[in-house]
């Protein structure tokens, strides 16, 4: 499971979820000899060698070489898997913006890709976003605004600010507030949002 | 909580946790063989359970067991008769939709998604409903009383006015939606030993209903909680889940994580209740209020009571020396609401407070006006002076900063295109507490101070708002204090509720600190130091590492000749489109009348927070049910529409930042109710001025516009 840990797949993946899943399919085939390895308390290993898939991604800019379930959505991996926790699970439907990511540098939210998308993809979390212990400016700028309350909506909102910045969405209050509508805070921090990103756009530093 | 980069003292001090993805929430916390718990849920309205098939669950891959009625866990005091009626997994009765049945344990979060597919339920149904008014209209449906009574002076005065009128309003169910879901993380090991990961307002009253429960000590059980994302009222309470996900780590002997849906948060995790209100306003023709009726109706469940504060405002708000209220609780088959943000006062005041508009109206007044001559010197209905009150000030500086001598009195006056624009003033005022608390201080010879009490933050910044109470006191930098909270094992603090932990909890750190430094200055003495030398060096002089104190603090009997109330005026300005019936709102003024201002930063977002949680009220919030089946229809945020930013203007918040003098040391009053409360009536108030039409039924949708 721990997912740096797994063997290399050598970059045969595609060929080896071929041949996996024509087992599957076999074993669909075939009810019985599935019900008995159930039976039979197999289901880690059945799991390991049919059900999962493998998958080579980089998450702030570490590799990791793995096999996931398909269902698993990539929000789930990163909190669940890679314990990378900075990124929220506030619906699970892609309404409300709490687990944005960058997925090769575009705004995604994670509950809505399924980990096994992410094949080969370069994956950045909140926890990616500052350079060492020197902060994002888009990070200092939210501390400076208050640019939040709990906290928990906090960095999916810094993950869509950067990317609102980088895509040249940031020219005024109301382009940003537009940009910044798919990331719910209940706290209802907006205003000092707003604050922080224009800052940030204004301070002219690359983001 | 680890510092960094404080740039401004004002800053909060987790603020470097919460932008860095560090602060952990319940959920965050991995423990050696973790599960993960998915709860079954009712998928009828009221009745029993006859069947419940477990099987294919618990043959599925890396189940670990499948827990419902049919193997109750044991809770000793679910054991016994009486108690709750709703004792999870002790009862096959089913009180509500979407009612947890029972708890799926698997060793990955998607392996108990699954396998809580399979359990299948069949049920005996009943009857029900989920209509509240038509419960209320039901002669046979049963009522209960709320709160007391309550008059002064003459009974429906307003009958008999020179001016009267008499109007109903209506507000819908709301929900608290914190963006963290809810859940807990439970560790129950050998011994009786329970560790909890909570989202909880309050780690003291989870520990005890815990003990409760499972009839264990208090001290078996550890709550955590450092950081809860939102809670809003909705973490007042352990609920039953909560309860389900220990009786399973109880069960397997190993710990459970579960995280609720966002579609289960709209069912079982309480809400804002729906009400009717009637209220009945009398005045001379010179504007003076010579009566007030304010009747309220409000939704409860059928298997637990819930009151709230409804028509608390009527009673003091306003000179008038005939007043009567009544507030009656109807009970329908939907989970037990719970206290939302502003709580009932916030419901009354949407009705009382456009009652008053109106009437301004009908006498042809300045509603601010109106207000201002009906300002009562002294509280009526305690008959006390007021601790401190600065609302005709608050008025003046609210009018000010909107604009309000643009407003014209007459509805529809500004015009252009299709936009109508209009103005709209209203007051929050809630009830000023301070409870007990206690704080440990622990000062220390390497120049730092570390402060600690099982006090909650669910947003508004108390370790920030502690840590400038100490820093002020003691003239020690903010990045030399630390305040640990959120842990049952401090010295104990209340939930986090009723806007008072600022001056419960900050009494006892000033209590802490003045006690620290009268230490400090006695060794000072001692050891034949000046008076005035700095602690570091008195400690060290001493051969001392540090120095412990560890208070307890509440009120005296101030609260016996004072009346104690925050106070808020909301000023706003809206757009209304005739063509579409669309609400923009275009500037907010709110200002705060809530004592000292201790942490401007964090008190300004408290404002500002206020006034978001409050334009969703007013605009857009509802939670809709399909009567036909007791079912909540829009429960989730695609359809249960919650302000994003684009529904946002600037917030100009303002304070009159004036100590009171008797309510607690600091002279700070609370202010996260304040920050709602009577916002929905402003709105509602501004679009009559826009348009001439007045909305009594919240949320102001484009449809009710253009009817």
């Amino acid at each position: 499971m721990k997912s740096s840990e797994q063997k290399p797949n050598q970059g045969d993946s595609r060929r080896d979820f071929l041949k996996k899943t024509s087992v599957i399919t076999a074993i669909a085939l075939t009810p019985g000899t599935a019900i008995k390895a159930a039976e039979n308390n197999a289901d880690e290993r059945f799991a390991e060698l049919f059900e999962k898939i493998p998958l080579k991604l980089t998450v702030n800019n570490k590799t990791y070489q793995t096999t996931v379930e398909p269902r698993v959505t990539l929000l789930d991996y990163l909190r669940e898997e890679l314990h990378l926790t900075g990124t929220k699970k506030g619906c699970d439907h892609g309404q409300c913006g709490a687990c944005t990511v960058h997925v090769d540098g575009q705004r995604v939210n994670a509950c809505l890709s399924l980990a096994v998308m992410n094949e080969g993809k370069k994956i950045t979390t909140i926890e990616g976003l500052a350079n060492g212990d020197t902060l994002h400016p888009m990070q200092a700028a939210f501390i400076k605004h208050d640019g939040f309350q709990c906290g928990y909506c906090t960095p999916g909102q810094i993950m869509s600010a950067v990317a609102c910045v980088r895509e040249g969405h940031a020219n005024s209050r109301a382009e940003i507030s537009e940009y910044m509508s798919g990331n719910i805070c209940r706290c209802g921090a907006y205003p000092n949002i707003v604050d922080a990103i224009i800052e940030v756009k204004e301070g002219g530093e690359t983001v | 909580m680890e510092k960094n980069m404080l740039k401004d003292e004002n800053d909060r001090v987790d603020g470097f946790l919460k932008v860095t993805g560090k602060a952990k929430y319940f959920a965050e916390y991995d423990l050696p063989g973790l599960t993960y718990g998915v709860l079954v849920t009712s998928t009828i309205t009221k009745g029993k359970i006859t069947t419940l098939e477990t099987k294919a669950a618990e043959k599925a891959p890396g189940v670990v067991a499948v827990i419902s009625h049919l193997n109750k866990p044991p809770a000793a005091a679910y054991e016994q008769e009486g108690g709750p009626q709703m004792k999870i997994f002790y009862t096959d009765k089913i009180f509500y939709n979407g009612q947890p049945i029972a708890i799926v344990v698997a060793n990955t979060f998607e392996r108990a998604t699954y396998a809580a597919s399979l359990v299948k339920a069949t049920y005996a149904k009943e009857t029900f409903n989920t209509d509240f008014e038509k419960a209320l209209k039901d002669p046979k449906a049963k009522k209960l009383q709320g709160q007391a009574d309550y008059k002064r002076g003459e009974e429906n005065a307003y009958k008999t006015a020179e001016v009267k009128l008499e109007e109903r309003y209506f507000l819908p169910i709301e929900t608290h939606n914190p963006m963290e879901l809810h859940g807990i993380i439970a560790d129950w090991r050998p011994n009786n030993q329970l560790t909890v990961y909570a989202k909880t307002q309050g780690v003291k009253a989870t520990q005890g209903t815990i003990a409760n429960v499972f009839k264990i000590p208090m001290e078996n059980i550890q709550v955590n909680s450092e950081f809860v994302g939102g809670g809003f009222g909705m973490a007042l309470r352990t609920w039953p889940l909560e309860i389900a996900t220990i009786m399973a780590s109880k069960h397997i002997g190993k710990p459970v994580k579960l995280v609720v849906t966002r579609m289960q948060m709209f069912t079982m995790v309480g809400n804002r209740p729906a009400a009717i209100q009637t209220i009945g306003l009398g005045a001379n023709k010179d504007g003076k209020l010579t009566g007030i009726t304010h009747r309220a109706y409000g939704e409860t469940s059928a298997y637990e009571n819930f009151t709230e504060g409804v028509v608390n405002m009527a009673k003091f708000m306003y000179q008038c020396d005939n007043v009567n209220t009544s507030y009656v609780i109807v009970p329908v088959d939907l989970g037990v609401p719970i206290w939302m943000r502003g709580p009932g006062e916030a419901t009354g005041a949407f009705a009382l407070e456009s009652a008053i508009d109106e009437m301004a109206h009908a006498l042809d007044m300045d509603p601010l006006e109106f207000r201002i001559k009906n300002d009562p010197e002294t509280d009526q209905q305690k008959n006390k002076p007021f601790s401190s009150k600065n609302i005709k000030e608050a008025y003046k500086m609210g009018a000010e900063k909107i604009g309000w001598r643009n407003r014209k009195n007459k509805p529809g006056s500004i015009v252009e295109g299709p936009w109508q624009t209009g103005y709209g003033v209203s007051v929050g005022v809630f009830n000023a507490n301070r409870g007990k608390a206690s704080v440990k201080g622990i000062l220390k010879a390497d120049g730092s101070l570390l402060l600690q009490s099982a006090t909650s933050d669910i947003g508004p910044g108390t370790g920030t708002g502690m840590t400038l109470i100490a820093s002020k006191l003691m003239g020690i930098p903010v990045d030399k204090i630390t305040f640990e909270l959120g842990d049952s094992s401090l010295p104990p603090a209340p939930s986090q509720g009723g806007s008072a932990t600022l001056s419960t909890v900050g009494s006892a750190v000033n209590d802490v600190c003045v006690a620290l430094k009268s230490t400090i200055a006695e060794l000072a003495a001692n050891s034949n130091m000046d008076a005035t030398s700095n602690f570091v060096d008195v400690l060290k002089k001493n051969n001392l590492p540090q120095i412990e104190i560890t208070k307890e603090s509440q009120g005296g009997k101030e609260r016996d000749n004072y009346s104690m109330y925050s106070f808020s005026i909301h000023f706003v300005q809206v757009k209304v489109n005739n063509l579409t019936g669309v609400v923009k709102i275009s500037k907010i003024v709110s200002v705060g009348d809530s004592g000292t201002i201790v942490s401007p930063k964090t008190a300004r977002s408290q404002m500002v927070g206020g006034a978001v949680g409050g334009i969703g009220m007013a605009l857009t919030e509802e939670s809709i049910i399909d009567h036909r089946y007791g079912r909540y229809i829009n429960n989730n945020f695609a359809d249960y529409h919650v302000p994003v930013n684009a529904d946002v203007p600037e917030i100009d918040v303002n304070f009159i930042n004036k100590p009171d003098p008797y309510i607690n040391p600091m002279g700070a009053k609370g202010m996260g109710e304040i920050a709602l409360i009577g916002f929905s009536a402003a709105v509602a108030n501004a679009v009559f001025n826009a348009t001439g039409k007045r909305i009594r039924t919240l949320p102001i949708t484009p449809d009710k516009i253009l009817a």
